[in-house]
């Protein structure tokens, strides 16, 4: 089947784009396709299926294929590159050429992956990446030299600045019908490919280089004992304070726009069901997600933006020892920090991590990072309850959600302890990381990673928490109240009963059942739990309640404690189908998601508990 | 053949020591040896010059290594499969 699947012409052909990590393969992928490439799911670094039209060559496909060092794989990551290019992949057809992707200032280590992949047998070219770099390092390479000894065409190449890239789109379009390139009698192991590598790059290369010196010096300040540190967790700060204060204008218009919407349909519909399907349902809904964008793009743009520049591997060189005194990798560092933005491409990034159990636990505890998911139900509850004063110079409201973030870091750093003492247990993993340049980041990968972000996030505002916001409005309208009766409509209604039947269970820790049914569509993800809300109160309040807005509404509607307990709740619960769904994907089967879903859930009604109860004791 | 007096491994150099790659750990096992083939993959190989550059702030590991014209990181554990001489 693999050869049928993915052609959808007769005449489409597919070349895979491969080379090892850090060799700019990204960035000529989205040079040679541009926005009309095609993210499977969510971008995180490049885990996931990228695939594209070739600009001005319709009849070509390229795919995007994880960084490898060799076809030997040691992560997963490796294995899909291993299994595509060989043609075992379960729904990848096997590509019909290989676009081979070399750095021109590491010539011989990267020809090493070339030769392995030509042992292949079929067409291929060699992009020779990076020439603007290596011109700079004064590195002098014999183009014609190199083509000649390998077989196959080689084109100089400067993704990042579009360079040499008409010509490569014409000799790829040539390749893909010309036969492969005559076997080389090289040997399969590793050292007589390097040997022979190595052979060939000294053969062609004019005058060696001098090495990156920007790197070399950058390096000696941000690896400092001392420097290196503070300007990590320095960076970690400013994003998280960007996050909340460059958000805020954005989102305010954002707010103010919906709220224009909302009265402008309030003074044109008469007022009824319509109206209230409009305004209740759907802009009280779906515009409490929408308002968060700026805050996940920030987010983003940070993750990107380090990515981007090769600071990222620099953290997880920084990070390793504290995360191997908890029996984890530097490398979970890159997934976990992306987890901030959203679990789902943190538990794909994990894929880097070569050891299976490292692996593992850094999935299972990626929902306990703060998501950007859970920011719409940390704002409204804590401008709701937490009065905005000043408390050694800081603000109490942003110390609270500070807290809350450092609750889930904590929790998550116990839970990897004990797993890696219970269940994964195993043998230290390996650390082997390439520091790669230090480049000025890419605005084209920067900002295809946003447009990404923007529409897979508007998409869900706009497809799940759409349908979950109506069908909770239609069960909050029907079935309508009897004639005559004292407690609002919605008291009569499905979510009304569904409310009370799950109040039994959640009246412990506090909750009423205006929040017990609001997380039921809360379980689709996590910031529906406030569109729910906001569905819920709006149906059951009066004119009055409704105009001052959500946050008023639950601070004369909630106790403190209940408050406090909703919180509690929402750092540890895994209120997110597609966190689960992605779990199950990766872990290949239902065990460890069941297992996350429980032990999550037992976390949250525990904190919950003991939260509401501490709460409930001290408060009087 | 047994390593040379002068040779050391790569994992207890600390940073500023510069040197060659003569030879990578000899008494493998399947394991070990599937670590030296990525750290081959990974860019080392004999005859290569090394350099130590940085170490982990919290713990002196994992090391910081510059080998040919790219900078890898690796724990001491691994580097300790890769023996140096100094230059």
């Amino acid at each position: 089947m693999s050869q049928a699947t993915a052609v959808s012409q007769p005449t489409q052909r597919i070349v895979a784009v491969v080379g090892n990590p850090n060799c700019g393969k990204s960035a000529l992928f989205n040079a040679l396709t541009g926005l009309r490439q095609k993210v499977a799911n969510y971008p995180g670094a490049t885990v996931e299926r990228r695939s594209g039209d070739l600009d001005d060559v319709a009849s070509l496909t390229l795919i995007d294929l994880p960084g490898a060092y060799s076809l030997t794989p040691r992560s997963a990551d490796e294995e899909v590159t291993r299994q595509v290019v060989t043609g075992t992949h379960d729904i990848e057809a096997q590509p019909d050429a290989i676009l081979s992707v070399v750095d021109a200032t590491n010539l011989a280590q990267h020809l090493r992956f070339v030769l392995e992949l030509r042992d292949l047998g079929m067409p291929m070219v060699v992009a020779l990446n990076m020439t603007d770099l290596a011109a700079r390092e004064r590195i002098s390479i014999d183009v014609d030299a190199l083509s000649a000894k390998l077989g196959v065409p080689v084109i100089e190449t400067v993704a990042v600045r579009k360079k040499g890239l008409d010509s490569l789109k014409d000799v790829v379009a040539k390749a893909v019908l010309a036969p492969p390139p005559a076997p080389m009698d090289i040997g399969p192991t590793v050292r007589e490919r390097q040997i022979a590598a190595r052979k060939i790059a000294s053969a062609v290369t004019i005058s060696e280089g001098i090495g990156h010196k920007t790197t070399r010096q950058l390096d000696r300040v941000l690896l400092n004992p001392v420097i290196g540190p503070i300007t990590l967790f320095g960076l970690l700060f400013l994003m998280f304070q960007a996050v909340f204060s460059w958000a805020t204008p954005p989102q305010d218009l954002i707010e103010a726009g919906i709220g224009a919407l909302q009265s402008g349909l309030a003074n044109t519909l008469p007022d009824g069901l319509l109206l209230s399907f409009f305004n209740d349902g759907i802009l009280a809904g779906v515009g409490a997600v929408v308002v968060f964008l700026p805050q996940i793009l920030i987010l983003f743009l940070f993750i990107l933006v380090l990515e981007s520049t090769g600071y990222m591997a620099r953290a997880a060189f920084i990070m390793d020892r504290l995360m191997a005194s908890v029996g984890l990798n530097g490398r979970a560092f890159i997934p976990l920090l992306s987890s901030f933005a959203c679990a789902i491409p943190g538990i794909m990034a994990a894929r880097a991590i070569a050891n299976e159990r490292d692996r593992l636990t850094t999935i299972l505890i990626a929902p306990l990072m703060t998501c950007s998911a859970r920011l719409p139900v940390y704002t409204v509850i804590i401008s709701a309850f937490i009065p905005n004063r000043d408390v050694g110079g800081f603000g109490l409201q942003g110390l609270v959600m500070f807290a809350l973030y450092i609750a889930g870091i904590l929790a998550a750093l116990v839970v990897a302890a004990v797993l890696k003492r219970t269940v994964a247990q195993g043998k230290a993993d390996t650390f082997m990381l390439e520091l790669p340049k230090y480049q000025s980041p890419n605005l084209r990968f920067v900002l295809i990673g946003l447009y990404e972000r923007s529409r897979v996030f508007l998409r869900r505002a706009g497809t799940i928490i759409l349908a979950s916001t109506v069908i909770l409005w239609l069960f909050a309208i029907y079935p309508v109240a009897p004639e005559g009766s004292t407690q609002p409509d919605i008291a009569y209604s499905f979510v009304g009963i569904i409310g009370n039947a799950l109040e039994v269970i959640f009246a412990p820790i506090g909750f009423n059942w205006e929040i017990s049914v609001a997380l039921v569509p809360g379980m689709a993800a996590r910031e529906v739990a406030v569109a729910a809300l906001g569905t819920v109160y709006s149906l059951s309040g009066s004119e009055e309640m409704i105009e001052a807005g959500l946050v008023s509404v639950l601070n004369s509607a909630w106790s403190l404690p209940t408050a406090l307990s909703f919180l509690a709740w929402f750092v540890f619960a895994p209120q997110c189908l597609s966190t689960i769904a992605v779990t199950r994907r990766e872990t290949g089967g239902w065990k460890w998601p069941g297992f996350m879903v429980a032990y999550l859930f037992a976390l949250a009604y525990g904190a919950s508990f003991i939260t509401y109860r501490l709460a409930s004791y001290l408060l009087g | 053949m047994p390593p040379s007096h002068s040779n050391v491994p790569l994992g207890t150099c600390t940073p500023g020591f510069s040197g060659t790659i003569t030879s990578f750990s000899p008494n493998a096992d399947a394991e070990t040896a599937s670590i030296i083939d990525r750290l081959r993959e990974m860019g080392f190989s004999e005859d290569l010059g090394v350099e130590v550059l940085h170490q982990n702030p919290f713990g002196k590991d994992p090391i910081a290594v510059k080998v040919g014209s790219m900078t890898l990181a690796l724990r001491r554990a691994e580097a300790n499969l890769i023996e140096v001489v100094p230059t």
